[in-house]
């Protein structure tokens, strides 16, 4: 193979593994591939880095790379973490967040901006403008602040009723 | 190690499973650069990430002692996912705490095999909580101090460190939050919901003058750039306790330490040793079991 094609296909075989927790969208999509390069000796170097500290997908998600890699014929595989810089939602590409959408979890805004001095404190509610996957209202209200994964907190449409999760915005 | 089948994953001993993370959680620093930077004493640094590392270990453990004690199912899954973020930022810091040390102690040794007087974390992480108004006013107090900290610990001149300082940062502002909108509304809400809470915060405060007070192995590490001098935080956190407190409607009393804390230095509360007994048991009980 010329390595640039290599690595082309190296990229799509690793990027295309699904993540554990949300196996509707991409390693990808989520944004949490952060490099994939074909060594001279045919070997291909991954990074990956966690959405949380205590994300306990990370081990899985390694080995899912390692095996769709091998699959394609990639043999000596190399996946690393990086920690740096942090995973952020706005790394979610556009595809990943309209897969969201369309599986009923409202996908996240654009991450906050810190300005200068100390991180902010939010007494009252963060957003009240999250859009209903379900029927599109603009208005819901959050019922929980986490849900099913630290990533993602509980809300409610008062339009149609239904209670719903989104991805918060970090 | 395959995921495709739950029951292989789970018998699969090919790896150095153990029993400890379930099914084969490998070394959480994986390919993060292990290199100390240079000038840095490294018993200073593994002394110091153990200090953040059990903080947050311990934390952890008394957090996970709430879950199925929540007032509300929602409040048990954030309570159980504030834990696992603070265990995640523990297992990144005792892993880095071995590598600095240099001796091959992992994460694991680290957690499940010291005794109470190796551990070093502040006296207000072990500390038992009465109700949820405990709870919560002791989030309160120990997130507030943690993210002062952590966004310190993300200009640090040890990139491991520097990284898990910006990361902690997004965790632990909505653990602030958290627990700042449960401490609002318990303070502006019922007289009684008022008279706990107002409790809580009065039990709690003689422990925050501890999270304040500078160790030689801080301000050594803060001469070289590598740690946060914890006395430069007390501005910040006065500041935040302050405004949820006055949004609570409840009073901060003078706090005054009945006798300074040297959880820093190994000198533990008897709760301490309730938590290692119980976190510790199956680890001492079965040296490197695996399943």
């Amino acid at each position: 193979m010329v390595n640039g094609v290599a690595a082309e296909q190296a990229a799509r075989v690793a990027g295309a593994v699904v993540d554990p927790e949300l196996p509707l969208v991409t390693l990808a999509e989520l944004g949490i591939l952060r490099d994939v390069r074909v060594r001279a000796d045919g070997g291909v170097d991954v990074a990956i880095t966690p959405t949380y500290s205590g994300c306990p997908a990370m081990v899985a998600i390694r080995d899912d790379v390692v095996a769709a890699l091998g699959r394609a014929g990639f043999g000596l595989v190399d996946v690393r973490t990086v920690l740096s810089p942090a995973w952020t939602t706005d790394w979610i590409t556009p595809a990943g967040k309209a897969k969201l959408a369309a599986a009923g979890i409202a996908p996240p805004g654009t991450a906050p901006k810190r300005g200068a001095g100390p991180v902010p404190l939010v007494l009252g509610r963060r957003r009240d403008d999250v859009a209903c996957p379900r029927c599109g209202h603009a208005g819901t209200e959050q019922i929980a602040a986490f849900s099913a994964t630290a990533c993602r907190e509980l809300r409610r449409c008062p339009a149609c009723r239904e209670p719903f999760e989104h991805v918060k915005e970090i | 190690m395959s995921f495709d089948d739950a029951y292989g994953a789970l018998t699969d001993h090919d790896d150095d499973a153990r029993w400890a993370y379930g099914t084969g959680f490998a070394d959480p620093l994986a390919g993060v650069p292990t290199a100390i930077p240079d000038g840095v004493d490294r018993a200073d640094l593994a002394a110091y990430c153990l200090m953040l590392g059990d903080d947050a270990l311990i934390m952890s453990h008394r957090l996970q002692q709430w879950v199925t004690r929540a007032p509300e199912l929602e409040d048990e899954l954030a309570v159980a996912n504030i834990g696992l973020d603070l265990l995640g930022q523990a297992r990144l810091l005792l892993t880095r705490a071995g590598e600095a040390e240099g001796s091959g102690r992992d994460e694991d040794t680290l957690a499940y095999l010291r005794d109470p007087h190796e551990f070093r974390n502040v006296l207000l992480a072990e500390r038992s909580d009465d109700d949820f108004a405990h709870l919560v006013a002791r989030l309160l107090v120990f997130a507030t101090w943690r993210l002062a900290l952590l966004d310190r610990l993300a200009a640090s001149g040890d990139p491991v460190l520097a990284a898990i300082g910006a990361k902690g940062v997004k965790e632990v502002t909505y653990h602030r939050e958290y627990a700042a909108q449960w401490v609002v509304r318990l303070g502006d809400g019922t007289p009684v919901s008022h008279e706990r809470v107002q409790a809580a915060v009065d039990a709690v405060y003689p422990l925050v003058g501890e999270l304040f007070e500078t160790h030689e192995v801080e301000r050594r590490l803060a001469g070289r750039g590598i740690a946060v001098e914890p006395a430069s935080l007390r501005a910040e956190f006065d500041a935040v306790m302050a405004e949820v407190v006055a949004a609570a409607t409840l009073r901060l009393r003078a706090a005054t330490a009945v006798e300074p804390g040297r959880g820093r230095d190994g000198m533990h509360t008897a709760a301490l040793g309730e938590i290692l007994g119980e976190m510790q048991e199956l680890a001492r009980a079965i040296p490197d079991g695996a399943w």
